[in-house]
């Protein structure tokens, strides 16, 4: 079954430490995103769990057995890449087929598995067709099927929507979560798009600078952030942080309120401040609120609000929802 | 380019160059043509009567027509296996990442910049004399005995002198087309399960097919016309052994003194050329489409 557990597995480029020390658990048939700003090590984690890159300490087991030193080819592994990697010379039908080639299939058995993973995704008119006459999205699934007729232990993703525009990077979103409740076979997606990670994941890893700065399940992540880190990087638009005096009151060096737990009036609250740019989505309103004395805080209101720059607003934070930290920037609880 | 007017004013810019190489062309094309009707011999250049197609007709049963024909068949050939074969195993060679890497690069395209005479001079002497030159040491040394190569074997010396000179050529565009293989297909095609011969086989060779036509029908162009490596080394000897086409029109015209019958030649080669490139863009050209 597809269980990965990576310990102390660290790695460096010379000098620099891309990965320190990490440590993670993942179940089998569990959909995990690693998380994180650009840098921060997400993907050289995902190419050390692939084998194409050797990590310099640590062990990495898949399925209970070590495979720190194995090749790629033998982990059982799928990896879909960011660029989808398609062979260009090939047909779709063939980009499919090629690792089952590669195995040394029948030529019939390769058939019915290509034709099962074609109909999955549906490139059944497509197969015939060169990588470079499809669409992205296309692409994207053909990239999908060459992994899943492997029927591997768990499928690798690096950052596979982000060459997609935004309306079907919605679309395959969903698709791909689809194909996880189909196939129950164990995940492990790379994005920097929090909005990807929260959509998707059973269990979300942020990383930061190489280091795991909290793992959990999206709504535990955006309830209780472990640290400033995570809890500004959850969520969207991002958590207000106030510090100083403000903060001092609540016993705390930082305080934190993300915009949807801020009540809006015009007469009475807690901060008194003018409204700047109110970004006006339809559904929602995001008003950037120039607190007296504070600083710039984001505020979540309903669509049909309607204040205009330069009026005079005040916003009271839901006491309950306010996220306090210390000087170091870890959640006090 | 898009109005009527940047149209026209494109059209008179580059209206001069075309009619140079048009006339550059035409001229010579035409004045061979016109040679090659003539009974045109350099001992009596006063007497040149019409005499139709009757030089074709001498050059064409020449036997050592045909034995040339063979030969420059035989010598572009052997140059393009060799080429292409070696281009592909230095480009992956210096694809790699080694020390010295980029001055190693620099060192293998010497090669081309050396002119074709001095190349051919240089083996001739001090490469492949049976007595004096490195080959034949070596070959004593590790006990096979020195090969006389240009009276026992002179087409294959002649060939390597050429493959030698084009070998830089060929790896410097194989070596362009394996640096813009993207990694992402060969860690794919790893992850795919294929090892180092199947990458090989079914990623890295489709992916440089366009830049090895590239190389075959660009080689094949020059190496129809390889004369000064014949000329300094056998001159296309012993016998007709090393001669091909053009030193054969060379021979026609400039030790037999017959103009007449190197022009039929000259325009029989032409015709050659061109059936010869008909034939390779049939077989490799389609690799040149998008």
């Amino acid at each position: 079954m597809g269980n990965i557990t990576l310990d102390k597995v660290s790695k460096s480029f010379g000098a620099t430490n891309v990965i320190q020390s990490v440590d993670l658990d993942i179940e089998d048939g569990e959909f995990v995103v690693f998380v994180g700003p650009s840098g921060c090590g997400k993907s050289t984690l995902l190419r050390l769990i692939a084998g194409l890159e050797d990590v310099t300490s640590g062990r990495i087991m898949i399925d209970g057995t070590d495979a720190t030193g194995l090749a790629p080819a033998k982990r059982r592994l799928s990896m879909v890449f960011q660029s989808y990697a398609l062979y260009p010379h090939m047909s779709v039908r063939q980009n499919i087929a090629f690792p089952l080639k590669m195995a040394g299939d029948d030529r019939a058995v390769i058939d019915r598995k290509v034709g099962d993973a074609a109909r999955i995704l549906n490139l059944t008119d497509y197969l015939d067709r060169k990588p470079r006459q499809l669409s992205g999205g296309q692409r994207q699934r053909v990239a999908i099927g060459r992994a899943i007729v492997r029927e591997p232990e768990a499928f690798l993703f690096d950052e596979p929507l982000s060459n997609l525009d935004a309306a079907l990077r919605v679309n395959m979103r969903l698709e791909i979560s689809e194909l996880h409740q189909q196939l129950k076979t164990t995940m492990i997606y790379v994005t920097h798009d929090q909005v990807e990670a929260m959509t998707m994941a059973d269990k979300i890893v942020v990383l930061s600078a190489g280091r795991i700065e909290q793992v959990g399940s999206p709504l535990d992540l955006y309830k209780r952030p472990a640290n400033r880190f995570v809890a500004g990087f959850i969520g969207s638009p991002k958590m207000n942080f106030v510090e100083g005096s403000e903060a001092g009151r609540y016993g705390a060096a930082v305080i934190g309120i993300r915009p949807e737990h801020l009540a809006i009036s015009t007469t009475e609250g807690a901060w008194r401040g003018t409204v700047g740019v109110s970004e006006q989505l339809g559904s929602d309103t995001f008003l950037h609120v120039h607190v007296d004395g504070i600083d710039t805080i984001t505020a979540r209101t309903g669509g049909e609000v309607v204040l205009d720059h330069g009026d005079t607003v005040f916003l009271t934070p839901q006491p309950d929802k306010i996220h306090k930290f210390d000087a170091q920037g870890m959640a006090i609880r | 380019m898009a109005t009527l007017q940047t149209k026209s004013a494109a059209r008179m810019m580059m209206a001069p160059a075309v009619i140079a190489l048009l006339i550059w062309m035409i001229v010579p094309l035409s004045l061979t043509l016109y040679f090659s009707t003539l009974n045109y011999n350099l001992f009596n250049p006063a007497e040149t009567p019409f005499i139709g197609l009757m030089n074709y007709k001498f050059f064409l049963s020449d036997p050592a027509f045909l034995t040339a024909l063979r030969n420059t068949l035989a010598l572009v050939a052997g140059v393009l296996v060799i080429t292409v074969g070696g281009g592909i195993l230095l480009a992956l060679l210096l694809d790699q990442e080694f020390y010295g890497v980029t001055i190693v690069r620099l060192l293998v395209i010497a090669p081309f910049f050396v002119m074709p005479t001095v190349a051919a001079l240089v083996w001739k002497n001090m490469m492949m004399n049976p007595v004096y030159g490195v080959i034949g040491q070596f070959l004593n040394w590790v006990g096979i005995g020195a090969i006389d190569w240009f009276s026992n074997a002179p087409l294959t010396a002649i060939i390597i002198i050429v493959a030698w000179q084009w070998l830089p050529f060929a790896t410097l565009i194989l070596l362009t087309a394996l640096q813009s293989l993207s990694e992402e297909q060969k860690e794919a095609a790893e992850m795919d399960g294929a090892g180092a011969l199947s990458i090989f086989w079914y990623i890295t060779l489709p992916h440089m097919a366009r830049a090895i036509t590239v190389v075959i029908l660009i080689q094949t162009i020059f190496l129809l016309s390889i004369f000064a490596e014949i000329y300094v080394t056998t001159s296309g000897g012993p016998g007709l052994q090393t001669t091909n086409i053009p030193y054969l029109v060379y021979s026609q015209a400039l030790l037999q003194f017959d103009v007449g019958g190197a022009s039929a030649g000259g325009v029989v080669a032409v015709v050659l050329a061109n059936i010869v490139a008909f034939f390779l863009v049939r077989l490799i050209g389609k690799n040149l489409d998008a």
